[in-house]
């Protein structure tokens, strides 16, 4: 399993390099001998629907996040499509009467402290099972891969007494420290694959030449597999971005939570739901995976695709 | 005298190295290197996941509460969760959310998937926006769908009664039990798809196109080629996904807690959000551990069947088992 892991990564990669140049991996031209009409109905209607459906939550979460409330909750009057008179309204109260600021500190304090930690260990592991080549490194390969597939909502029960046991319990440390028990697999799986597809002899010159073991996974592996920490660095950042689980079970003063769960916990309140400042919450929350998504969409398919192709 | 000289400079450097080389040596000792390498990975995983995988197990057996270790019960737990009828809905709950929302992310995922395979103008940039939803917190377009399900302000009663006049009255999304079922498998089928999707397609292009060309000389008709060509090639990695996808959906807990939590009546729990509502707001760390113990077996079970199930087809194709 673990041998087909570096080619297939590299398979994934031209694939996804042939599909940007040149289309060559799609069926010719001519196996396509639809009329153009039928084309349309069998490809872009249905094409288009999907990124419609797709679609539609953004907007309607960006549109009622800019909408005055008296528009917001009048639909005979105002379309609910469109924005008559936008405001920033819902955005300010955001950003000046709650502590929405804040919560996106800790969140990217977290998501920055897990990526990193999980990263350096990821790429010390990976290195060790795919390179040192000791007794039982498949074994050990697989059993990451095991812990890759223990779901967060099995382990938050003891996790939440291990934290309280630690001391830990309403401190974002906490969360820093459990990320990586999701993180680590997935990177390590991926950071494998990466090492895997570094030619071997490579390594042995630099061997040859008096370098050390960490000399040549600091000079020259590393180097070579900067793509592979891209990837693992970004998936592990949105991962830890977006968790929810742990964030809601280990954290409970205001001050201390995340983005996605102070949005739920703390601007929900009453039966009266603020729908305006919930939706410019959301926005916000969702802008920085969002803008980190658009710089990295390669690396995000490659890993997403990698990770499954092992 | 050139080679006496090297002989020198390599002795010189010999000796220079000298003074280090214990270090040196030690992170050259492949036990000691392998051993510093997977430390911080060791370390952190036996703490945090399978210490605590353990410590559920046992948890399940004791009265436990946050703060307080709690005694051994036996089986108490499950025996008093045998006779909650919540729990049991919260199963039942849980198998008809998997089963439907797998079926229908498959069908709908592998549609896309082969749509995006077609010559498309601007295919790069249409196969990133379909990504977004898998990419953006699940829990904040959790939130937009809550919206969506608004009873007064729902957009799609709107659409339905106002613009189209198919209904005459506005849909209670959230309401009632089977209205709620439902909106939570669409949202659930919308976060996945793309999932589905994008990793498909990555399998669709491996398959040379030269097997297709070969087909259409045989005379195969569109549907022959999907089901003797597509489908069998795609199996493998296929199989991965459906094996993350379930055990992904099976424990899920951010869309349910996001959208209902639980509700109405309790008739939307799922076994993830029974077990964090009886053990984190309930504080029964010991009731809330049972549920999640009782999850792994249908776990493992979901896992063993959609792997190999569909694994020992990707042998029966004659292909590597790698």
């Amino acid at each position: 399993m673990s041998d087909a892991q570096g080619t297939d990564a590299l398979k994934t990669l031209a694939a996804i390099e042939a599909e940007i140049g040149t289309s060559t991996s799609d069926p010719p031209e001519q196996l396509s001998w639809d009329s153009q009409l039928r084309r349309t109905v069998t490809v872009y209607v249905p094409l288009a629907i999907f990124v419609l459906v797709l679609l539609f939550p953004f907007y309607w979460m960006v549109i009622t996040a800019i909408k005055p409330d008296d528009e917001m909750y009048d639909y005979a009057k105002y379309s609910p499509f469109w924005v008559h008179s936008p405001t920033l309204h819902n955005i300010k109260v955001l950003l000046f009467d709650t502590a929405y600021p804040h919560w996106l500190m800790i969140t990217m304090s977290v998501a920055i402290a897990s990526t990193i930690l999980s990263i350096f260990a990821s790429v010390l592991a990976a290195y060790a099972i795919a390179r040192l080549r000791f007794r039982g490194d498949r074994n050990v390969g697989l059993l990451i891969y095991f812990a890759y597939m223990v779901p967060p909502s099995i382990l938050f029960i003891p996790l939440a007494s291990v934290v309280y046991q630690l001391g830990l319990y309403d401190n974002p440390v906490a969360l820093i420290l459990t990320y990586p028990t999701f993180l680590i697999p997935f990177c390590t799986w991926l950071l494998i694959g990466y090492f895997k597809s570094i030619p071997y002899e490579l390594e042995e010159c630099a061997l040859i030449d008096g370098a050390s073991r960490l000399q040549i996974l600091w000079r020259i592996t590393l180097p070579l597999a900067v793509p592979g920490l891209i990837s693992a660095g970004i998936f592990a950042f949105t991962l830890s971005w977006n968790e929810f689980i742990y964030a809601l079970a280990f954290i409970q003063s205001s001050e201390n939570k995340t983005v996605p769960v102070a949005i739920l916990t703390e601007l929900v309140t009453g039966d009266v739901y603020q729908w305006g400042s919930l939706m410019a919450g959301s926005l916000l929350g969702s802008i920085p995976v969002a803008l980190f998504y658009s710089f990295f969409v390669e690396y995000y398919v490659s890993s997403l695709t990698g990770a499954v192709k092992e | 005298m050139d080679a006496t000289a090297q002989a020198a400079s390599v002795q010189r450097l010999s000796f220079v190295r000298q003074p280090d080389s214990w270090l040196v040596r030690l992170f050259d000792y492949k036990p000691f290197l392998v051993a510093i390498c997977m430390l911080p990975t060791a370390g952190l995983l036996l703490v945090f996941l399978t210490y605590p995988l353990g410590l559920g197990i046992w948890l399940a057996f004791t009265d436990a509460t946050i703060g307080n270790p709690g005694e051994f019960v036996g089986l108490d737990n499950f025996i008093s969760l045998w006779d909650d009828p919540v729990f049991w809905l919260s199963v039942f709950n849980t198998f008809v959310y998997t089963f439907v929302t797998t079926i229908i992310k498959f069908a709908l995922g592998l549609w896309l998937a082969l749509l995006l395979n077609h010559h498309i103008p601007f295919k790069a940039f249409i196969r990133a926006i379909v990504l977004l939803p898998f990419i953006v917190p699940t829990v904040l377009s959790a939130i937009a769908w809550w919206w969506i399900f608004s009873p007064q302000f729902s957009i799609v009663s709107y659409v339905l009664v106002d613009r189209l006049g198919w209904l005459d009255h506005y849909i209670n999304f959230l309401g009632t039990p089977w209205a709620a079922r439902w909106s939570l498998i669409v949202a659930n089928v919308w976060r996945g798809i793309p999932f589905i999707a994008i990793t498909l397609l990555a399998g669709l292009q491996t398959i040379p196109p030269s097997l297709y060309e070969a087909a259409l000389l045989d005379g195969a008709s569109g549907w022959q080629r999907f089901r003797r060509i597509t489908v069998p090639l795609l199996m493998p990695i296929l199989s991965v996904v459906l094996t993350l996808s379930v055990l992904f959906t099976f424990t899920d807990f951010q869309l349910v807690y996001a959208i209902t939590r639980g509700g109405p009546f309790n008739s939307t729990h799922l076994m993830a959000t029974l077990a964090f509502q009886r053990a984190i707001p309930g504080s029964q760390l010991g009731e809330g551990a049972a549920i999640a113990v009782a999850m792994i077996p249908f776990l493992v079970a979901a896992t063993l069947v959609t792997y190999f199930g569909l694994g020992r087809r990707k042998w029966q194709q004659g292909e590597a088992n790698d």
